[in-house]
């Protein structure tokens, strides 16, 4: 067998609680993001753990424009703006380079962070391919961060592979005709990517509303080795129609409902962690209507769409092969009719 | 004709004339400065019996736009300058395996992402000699939103009746105005289809030299075996590498563009005819151009206007010969100079060639045609 060499990591512990967790900033003021959004929350908690020798990339989408207009910019660290379907291969190239560099001396040889970041289109949509290509290539250490919204929130909130089923978007917009015009489920990014590449030694889901939680598994991603993947649910009150002050209680809720599972996949080992584990383990979960009728998104839905989306998720814990990770069914399927 | 007289965005008005021009799928991905073509086209089509698909991305796009013209629909997509890109290997393929399809590209400032939401015209290369290998393409670049609305359906015409893609290319500013305009009754409007075989499956070629240059096309399960591919391919559709093949297979698609030329080109003279300069623009930088002439005329200079509508083929017959009666030629276009190059090859040193150029977000504007006007003639040489 070809031996593999891979650079050193950097060695970072998690943090032991919100009281431990570093205050240097590394993503500060300079961003027009919304009142509200968790994904500024997640770009600065994400750097926050991953610390100051860290090179940034970002492919496009809103934490590339909403962070870099009008002569300013809120990273302190080295930062990149990637085309949009290849937040993978900047990683790559980036990661790769810095290696072949510190391997003929050119520069000093120390563990250097690399994270390209992604939002759902860039990530599940047009970028997946490139970032599977990278997830194969474990001799590079690098993260790719797909920040979740739910949407091409840059463009005005058209809809993504990741795009919950029946949401309005500008793509979707329910008629009086025809109610629901997004009727597709969204895409399983974290567990696809996880079951196909048996390889990467990383793969996980994170939601900045349990903070120490997703920097934590950011700090593993990058301290394991090789290329890894996190994927990110982050509420957006623009793209999900909320009162900007819901967003942290929605990234709780769509955990609590056993609509966004949290899981880690480290070295093939599956884990659910957090409140998610409590609902592999069987306890109760919140019904999805408390999270959907929370957004204007959903506020077309009916009782026979809640229960479709519900049924859905119901299947997900009860059905699957792995609740919440791999959608294979442990018996037949039955024909699901459409609402 | 019964008209509608409405306040109308450029984008809405691309959108509506799809519809009106027949236009049932559309297949697409977000970007600005395009978005609203395809957020009318959401609403609308699926009410229509239409089908509208977001991809994944621009090279799907395309991808879908074209397995939906081979289905036999009226297929087109939307785009600006980054997504522009990533379709020119299936515009490429279009051309080649001859499906009609609309590839609207609102320009945006460039390279690379660029300025987003600020008006360019730096795609006029592009749109034309974009892809690789040699092939025509047909580019209509409207200048008002009355316009993007007849070139629109021109645009599925012209598609339609040469088998060929067609782009539609305006800036940010053509896209995102409105105006208000009359729109022609749908109903009314000559619609054209491509042309389909008449005669028994048996001996259908779907790339036959016919008379026009333009095979009958065949809708996918029809009944008509046609093989579609992107290698170089016989009447049958069959791929080859026979050389005398391949050589009557390019001739044909050239031809078929140039027999059409009258039929395809298009353009607009105003005060040429005494003019001792004929400024030469498309799209938003020609409105500039005639603000400009009308205020030169207003102080007694003898300036007109040469509007090219389809940029690809270029106007170069009628450019020539109005190039030949004018003492100067300025250039107006909001790139680096690219229309300019064609316009020299057409002026072919009759008259010095000037250049106004603006490449920097904003909108040409009429005093940068007029400064122009009194800059020295020198041929070419202001870049």
């Amino acid at each position: 067998m070809a031996e593999v060499f891979t650079n050193a990591t950097q060695v970072l512990q998690g943090f032991k609680g919100v009281k431990k967790v570093s205050v240097e900033e590394y993503f500060t003021s300079g961003h027009r993001t919304c009142q509200g959004c968790e994904s500024a929350l997640v770009m600065r908690l994400m750097i926050k753990a991953a610390g100051p020798r860290t090179i940034v990339l970002g492919a496009t989408g809103c934490m590339y424009v909403a962070n870099t207009t009008y002569y300013t910019t809120p990273w302190v660290v080295p930062w990149m703006h990637t085309q949009l379907g290849s937040s993978g291969s900047a990683a790559l190239g980036t990661a790769a380079g810095l290696k072949a560099l510190m391997k003929k001396g050119r520069m000093k040889a120390e563990p250097i962070n690399v994270i390209a970041f992604c939002g759902d289109g860039g990530g599940a949509d047009m970028g997946l391919g490139a970032i599977s290509a990278t997830l194969t290539h474990k001799e590079y250490n690098c993260l790719i961060l797909l920040y979740d919204n739910e949407s091409y929130a840059n463009t005005d909130i058209q809809a993504s592979g990741s795009t919950p089923y029946g949401a309005n978007t500008t793509f979707s917009p329910p008629g009086s005709v025809k109610r629901i015009m997004h009727n597709r489920w969204k895409k399983n990014t974290a567990g696809m990517l996880a079951a196909g590449h048996p390889e990467c030694r990383y793969v996980a889901t994170v939601d900045a509303s349990y903070a120490v939680d997703m920097m934590n598994k950011v700090r593993k991603a990058l301290s394991i080795g090789g290329p890894t993947f996190i994927h990110s649910f982050d509420p957006c009150p623009k793209g999900w129609d909320f009162d900007p002050m819901l967003s942290h209680e929605l990234g709780e809720l769509a955990v609590e409902t056993g609509i966004f599972p949290l899981y880690e996949v480290e070295d093939g080992v599956v884990r659910h962690y957090g409140k998610t584990r409590a609902i592999a383990e069987g306890r109760p979960r919140k019904p999805v209507r408390e999270y959907l009728l929370k957004q204007g998104r959903f506020a077309h839905f009916t009782e026979e769409d809640l229960d479709y989306f519900q049924a859905k998720v119901d299947e997900m814990w009860e059905k699957w092969e792995i609740p919440g990770v791999i959608p294979f069914w442990k018996e037949k399927r039955p024909a699901v009719p459409m609402p | 004709m019964a008209g509608r007289v409405e306040l109308v965005q450029g984008n809405q008005g691309c959108a509506r004339a799809a519809l009106d021009a027949g236009c049932r799928f559309y297949a697409g991905y977000p970007i600005t400065p395009s978005s609203e073509i395809a957020e009318v086209l959401a609403a609308a089509l699926p009410g229509l019996g239409g089908v509208f698909l977001q991809m994944e991305d621009e090279i799907a796009s395309m991808g879908a736009v074209l397995g939906a013209s081979l289905a036999g629909c009226k297929a087109m997509t939307a785009s600006s300058g980054p997504g522009f890109s990533l379709m020119q290997e299936h515009i490429g393929y279009a051309a080649f395996t001859e499906i009609p399809c609309v590839i609207v590209n609102v320009m945006r400032g460039g390279p690379s992402t660029g300025l987003p939401t600020s008006p360019a015209q730096g795609d006029v290369m592009q749109a034309r000699w974009g892809t690789h290998g040699d092939h025509p393409i047909i580019v209509l670049v409207p200048a008002s939103v009355a316009e993007v609305y007849g070139l629109t359906v021109q645009a599925f015409t012209l598609a339609e009746r040469y088998r060929t893609p067609v782009v539609l290319l305006y800036d940010e500013v053509i896209g995102h105005v409105r105006e208000r305009v009359t729109l022609p009754d749908a109903a009314a409007l000559p619609l054209v289809a491509r042309p389909r075989p008449a005669g028994p499956p048996a001996g259908y070629r779907p790339y036959a030299a016919t008379q026009t240059g333009v095979p009958p096309m065949a809708d996918f399960g029809s009944g008509y075996r046609f093989h579609v591919t992107g290698l170089a391919h016989d009447e049958r559709g069959y791929p080859t590498q026979d050389a005398a093949v391949v050589a009557r297979l390019h001739a044909r698609l050239h031809a078929k563009l140039e027999r059409g030329r009258d039929d395809i080109v298009s353009w607009e003279a105003a005060g040429v005819d005494d003019a001792e300069t004929v400024v030469v623009a498309f799209g938003i930088a020609a409105r500039a151009a005639r603000q400009a002439m009308t205020l030169a005329r207003a102080r007694g200079e003898r300036v007109g206007v040469f509007r090219p509508r389809t940029l690809w083929p270029f106007p170069d017959r009628e450019l020539k010969d109005i190039a030949g009666r004018a003492r100067r030629i300025v250039v107006a276009e909001m790139n680096m100079g690219q229309m300019l190059l064609e316009v020299e090859r057409c002026v072919a040193g009759q008259a010095p060639v000037v250049p106004c150029l603006r490449a920097d977000g904003l909108p040409l504007t009429p005093e940068d045609v007029l400064a122009r006007l009194e800059a020295p003639a020198r041929a070419g040489a202001i870049r």
